[in-house]
């Protein structure tokens, strides 16, 4: 048979394979160079930037849980300026789409970050972060309030003239009016999931173990979600979905696709090991090659209910 | 295509149990080993565990080039450490390395070594370095008791060895800090190395700066990834909250807010 075709269209934009990597889990993808070859991502979604330098939450910003992990690390970050004066100039030409998730508190830091980031050449999209657990203001609070998850996506799509992805958050009653709430104010492609509220206890100590006290939860317990919330929305919107949440390996991949997602990020997995993402494009094409499909894009939400 | 930094599986070649808190895991590299400095340390992936997800970060112990091996000190803390002691000599060990920054080299040639529990772990190699570049260290180890007083003979190899012990059962009593050589007008050493608990690592810290002497620490955080991406190991420093897996683990003790 001819080799399986992994490239799949989101929005216009052509990746090579659905598998690129999530903001948070692979800094600015540079650090992965000591790995691995970034050409073999279909993308890299790099880490948050916001309007102004951030330090983040104090120590400690980590919890390992049964099959995951708890965060509050709080959008650390140097800011849009550093982003596109530093950070920008040494990954533009990485031979793989560079996708930055804009984070914020106010829905003006969000639109001011966007425009800062829509006159950067190489960079053909944004994530919008409408969903992260871990700041004290805003974030997932544009991501639980359907009119806000609007307002804030509207505001933005008018200075933003490239692809825009928002991702959601899974703390929430329903995951699909959020989902429509950001087609509605103009979303080309919905993300998700981001992590999910949780908390962990050192009992010895009576203690809570992040500086937090909460932070978000991701890895493999949280497969189940995620992908049950890809399939609801996949079934609601027509936008195309990137999905992740506890992707390990190329079978992981396979059954968000399958749920209706036209790529995924691997996100928990870069930290067990960096070179994950290059085994699951791999992984899928063998998947591919095993029950002799050729185009990826035929697995899309190809889910078998009846 | 050649990468810096290896996911490998290693050979488990000799397994050495060394008190019952603590075991030494000899591993044998398939191709040859990259440069490993003081101070660097390696992600173990614990296979099998379900309780455990992450990598468990060690500090490199000792490097053997000529067998293509390095060691590590691990003490038994949790389930990830429980199960890795469970290891035997020919086992497979998936492991990340060589991660983070090193010691850096010495002005000087009157240095001591300070490391407490199994935080002497790094300092066996740093101790190997320094003598390759011609410095002979004062190699002052503190342990609890003198069942756990162990691998001597391997610092003695590198310099001169005093030991603490909690409660006096091997070499002066009580904690490192309570040595004698630290309760004198003038300290005979103008750079210190120090690893162990955060709190042994303030108390010489207070020490060296009492006396005006360098002192580098090598620090352990919780981690997730070990190489940078997940901000979640970071330290205050003087330039803000950085890594203590890429911009560490070795600090001078300048940049801490300590």
């Amino acid at each position: 048979m001819v080799t399986p075709d992994l490239s799949v269209n989101i929005a216009g934009m052509h990746f090579k394979n659905p598998v690129t990597t999530a903001s948070g889990t692979f800094g600015y993808g540079d650090e992965f160079l000591d790995f691995m070859d970034l050409g073999r991502l279909g993308g890299i979604f790099v880490k948050a930037v916001t309007g102004k330098n951030r330090d983040g939450n104090g120590y400690p910003r980590m919890a390992e849980t049964a099959s995951g992990m708890l965060n509050s690390v709080g959008l650390q970050n140097k800011g849009v300026d550093h982003f596109c004066h530093e950070i920008y100039p040494r990954i533009r030409d990485f031979n793989t789409h560079i996708i930055v998730n804009v984070s914020g508190s106010t829905i003006e830091e969000y639109v001011a970050v966007a425009e800062r980031i829509n006159e950067l050449e190489k960079i053909p999209a944004i994530e919008l972060n409408i969903s992260c657990p871990n700041v004290k203001y805003g974030g997932m609070a544009f991501g639980t309030i359907p009119s806000m998850a609007t307002e804030v996506t509207a505001e933005v799509r008018k200075v933003y003239k490239k692809v825009l992805m928002v991702k959601l958050s899974p703390n929430v009653t329903s995951i699909t009016d959020l989902a429509k709430a950001a087609v509605d104010g103009g979303a080309d492609v919905i993300t998700l999931i981001n992590t999910l509220l949780g908390m962990a206890i050192d009992a010895e100590r009576r203690r809570p173990i992040l500086s937090t006290i909460t932070g978000g939860l991701s890895g493999p317990a949280i497969k189940p979600v995620a992908l049950r919330m890809v399939w609801q929305v996949h079934k609601a919107v027509s936008v195309p979905i990137i999905g992740l949440g506890g992707i390990m390996n190329a079978t992981d991949a396979i059954e968000f696709i399958l749920a209706g997602a036209s790529a995924i990020q691997v996100g928990t997995a870069n930290f067990v090991d960096p070179v994950a993402s290059v085994k699951i494009a791999e992984g899928i094409e063998a998947y591919m090659k095993r029950h002799k499909i050729e185009a990826m894009t035929s697995l899309i939400g190809a889910l078998r209910t009846e | 295509m050649h990468f810096t930094k290896q996911v490998q599986d290693l050979r488990v070649i000799s397994y050495s149990r060394l008190n019952p808190r603590h075991f030494v895991l000899e591993l044998l590299a398939p191709d040859p080993l990259p440069v490993i400095l003081p101070g660097q340390f390696a992600q173990v992936l614990v296979e099998d565990s379900p309780s455990t997800f992450l990598r468990r970060p060690f500090s490199i112990h000792a490097v053997d080039v000529a067998k293509n091996t390095f060691r590590l000190l691990i003490q038994i803390k949790g389930e990830g450490t429980r199960h890795l002691s469970r290891l035997h000599v020919g086992d497979s060990l998936n492991v990340l390395y060589p991660l983070g920054n090193t010691f850096t080299l010495p002005t000087t040639k009157e240095v001591l070594l300070v490391g407490g529990g199994c935080g002497v772990a790094p300092l066996l190699i740093l101790a190997q370095f320094l003598n390759q570049n011609k410095v002979h260290p004062t190699i002052l180890v503190g342990f609890r008791t003198k069942e756990e007083v162990s691998e001597i003979e391997e610092y003695a190899k590198y310099g001169k060895v005093l030991i603490t012990t909690d409660d006096g059962s091997e070499g002066e009593k009580g904690l490192v800090v309570d040595h004698s050589i630290f309760n004198r007008e003038s300290l005979e050493f103008k750079k210190i190395y120090c690893c162990g608990p955060d709190a042994m690592m303030k108390a010489v810290a207070k020490i060296a700066r009492l006396h005006r002497v360098d002192c580098e620490v090598s620090l352990e955080n919780t981690m997730a990834c070990g190489f940078g991406v997940c901000l979640c190991c970071i330290t205050p420093t003087d330039k803000g909250n950085e890594r203590v897996c890429v911009e560490g683990p070795v600090f001078n003790i300048n940049r801490l807010k300590w």
